[in-house]
């Protein structure tokens, strides 16, 4: 058991010290009591809107087999409130945080993303593009190539930091907004955020979600994460960070294999607040007796 | 907040509707109090897929005890947990109850199954020597819990139900009223299960200058303060904040929280 492995992955020009982080919004300060966030690859906090916002109806969440959907609204305290309170309570960790940034125009996305930049504990930048809970019907810039591109190319001006584009799932091809994203001056790309669904009670007829519509995340999502993650990886050579359903150590690996640098790991958690320091020992595991050293080896390494 | 595997010692149906479930914590070095909650693994299995929150009903130096109405999917597959199985815990989590030990008599509200989270005062009180009085709601006699347990504690119980049309707002704050505080001194009002009683019990506080807590319920996600769904308003002073119900609460400041 003392062979040396090499967890150690490369997103946009910022080491982690191994693939495996929470997905914005699912994670936050409290779980410090069960989980040791020093062995996190990276801190993602959630998305952080420039104004407080106080998010939507309720229920917010409901369940689905092997799922659920959610439909918080981008619950935010204001930028202020993260720099003064949420950011501190995170550095004082090894893992660098990469804030998540969610707005209403693109405008916005600039200047949120500029403060945060500027800020020297933050160390990456993941763009929200493609919440599916915000105003429009589920719509989110995300799920336009143009916009994305031109939002990421203005968001690039302020900001030499490492930015990642979060994809919608919620599109007709992926691969399209991953170009955009790329073209744009993205470093990295997170394969994906929730997507689009909706619960209904047959007893009473109506939505299980307050806001009738919300994402959906969970296992039951992954094999279409998988997908996207591979047919990404065919069309950009940035650096993927998968995010949708993984649930064990073997999930994310697999996520690797099909192009994802990273992992992210959300609903997991709800289940079992260890899940990320879990899900890391499994894949030293899987290293160990496979005889791998260097996780990188793993990345893209899908054999069809 | 921490995971436990704790050995289940039984789980039996105790009526129609509810089942009783009593774990071994022996092993776990936890304190609970009451009106604290656990994030229960209904099965081990992606369905049902999230945790499920139950409030203490009963806390014994080596068991907790749960008191659980059979309502869905993962109630229902909690029924299937024998003894001698582990049930998979995250806890104890959130705010509980306070209670003053200099009082002298205390009102318990509760509506159904909100007996569940109720029945753990009525045993620290019993501990501290302070008398409960206590309204129990239901929809029938069948469906009412624990009377004999909350008796054993010394409470006075008052028994309102559907079935009999007693259960009625206008007839609790009578009997709150008329029948208890008419003759006796209360020092403060829990309460937990319904909204019309809560709005009752909040109104009552306030007419009589009684502090009071009350326990909420909110669909919950994570249940560990992550992810903001299980969020409700309180009032401070002229403003209302969004608090979540599972690690600011679920035990409020009865004056504090807005009704809905
Ligand atoms: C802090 C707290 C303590 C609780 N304590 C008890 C207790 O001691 N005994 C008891 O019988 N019940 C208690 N409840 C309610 C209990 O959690 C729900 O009845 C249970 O989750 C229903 O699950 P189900 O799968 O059987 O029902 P379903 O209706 O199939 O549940 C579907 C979804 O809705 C959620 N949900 C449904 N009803 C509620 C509710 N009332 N509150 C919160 N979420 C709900 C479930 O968690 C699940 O995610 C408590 C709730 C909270 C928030
Ligand atoms: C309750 C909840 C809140 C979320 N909030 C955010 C958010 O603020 N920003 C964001 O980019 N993604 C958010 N997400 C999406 C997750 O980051 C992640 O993309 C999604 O849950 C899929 O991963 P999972 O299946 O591992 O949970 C949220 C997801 C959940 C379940
Ligand atoms: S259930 Fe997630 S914050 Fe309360």
């Amino acid at each position: 058991m003392t062979s040396r492995k090499n967890m150690q992955v490369i997103i946009g020009g910022l080491t982690l010290n191994n693939p495996i982080m929470p997905a914005s919004g699912a994670f936050g300060p409290e779980m410090e009591q069960a989980l040791d966030f020093n062995r996190l690859g990276a801190i993602v906090p959630k998305s952080i809107t420039k104004f407080p916002q106080p998010g939507n109806a309720k229920p917010r969440v409901c369940e689905t087999n092997g799922g659920m959907i959610n439909s918080i609204g981008i619950q935010s305290k204001g930028i202020e409130y993260f720099l003064a309170h949420t950011i501190p309570a995170f550095d004082k960790f090894q893992a660098p945080i990469i804030a998540s940034v969610s707005a209403e125009s693109l405008e916005e996305f600039v200047d949120v993303s500029a403060t945060l930049a500027n800020h020297k504990s933050i160390r990456g930048l993941e763009l929200n593009i493609s919440c599916p809970n915000l105003k429009g019907d589920g719509k989110a810039f995300g799920m336009d190539a143009a916009i994305t591109r031109e939002l990421i190319s203005q968001v690039r001006t302020v900001t030499t930091k490492p930015i990642i584009a979060k994809l919608t799932p919620n599109v007709t091809s992926i691969q399209e907004i991953a170009v955009a994203a790329e073209k744009g001056g993205a470093d990295g790309l997170n394969v994906a955020n929730t997507m689009l669904a909706m619960a209904i009670d047959v007893d009473t007829r109506r939505p299980l979600i307050g806001n009738v519509m919300g994402g959906f995340s969970g296992p039951a999502v992954k094999p279409i994460i998988v997908r996207m993650i591979y047919q990404v990886a065919q069309v950009s050579s940035l650096p993927i960070i998968g995010c949708g359903g993984v649930m064990s150590g073997r999930d994310a690996i697999e996520m690797m294999i099909a192009g994802a640098s990273a992992v992210q790991v959300g609903t997991a958690s709800f289940i079992n607040p260890t899940a990320l320091t879990d899900i890391l020992a499994e894949i030293e595991e899987y290293m160990e007796q496979n005889e791998i050293t260097e996780i990188e080896e793993l990345i893209g390494s899908i054999i069809i | 907040m921490q995971r436990h595997q704790a050995n289940v010692l039984s789980n039996k149906q105790v009526s129609n509707r509810y089942w009783h479930m009593v774990v071994d914590i022996s092993e776990l070095n936890i304190d609970v109090d009451p009106g604290q909650f656990f994030q229960v693994r209904c099965a081990d299995t992606y369905f049902p897929f999230l945790r499920r929150p139950l409030s203490v009903y009963r806390i014994n130096e080596d068991t907790i005890e749960f008191l659980y109405l059979v309502k869905g999917q993962g109630t229902s597959a909690m029924t299937k947990i024998q003894a001698g199985q582990s049930l998979d815990m995250m806890g104890p989590v959130g705010e509980g109850f306070s209670l003053d030990p200099s009082a002298g008599n205390i009102l318990l509200v509760a509506r159904g199954v909100g007996v569940a989270t109720l029945a753990a005062v009525a045993q620290a009180a019993c501990r501290q020597q302070v008398k409960c009085y206590a309204i129990m709601s239901a929809r029938s006699r069948d469906d009412l819990l624990a009377i004999e347990f909350l008796e054993d504690y010394g409470a006075e119980v008052f028994i309102v139900t559907e079935e009999e049309g007693t259960s009625d707002v206008e007839n609790v704050k009578r009997i709150i009223k008329e029948d208890i505080c008419a003759t006796t001194v209360i020092d403060a009002i829990y309460t937990c299960g319904s909204r019309r009683l809560s709005k009752l019990s909040q109104s009552i506080a306030n007419e009589l200058h009684i502090p009071g807590e009350i326990a909420l319920e909110e669909h919950m996600g994570c249940g560990m303060g992550a992810c903001f769904s299980c969020v409700c308003d309180i009032r401070e002073g002229d403003t209302t904040k969004s608090v979540r119900v599972c690690t600011e609460g679920p035990v409020f400041p009865l004056h504090k929280v807005v009704m809905e």
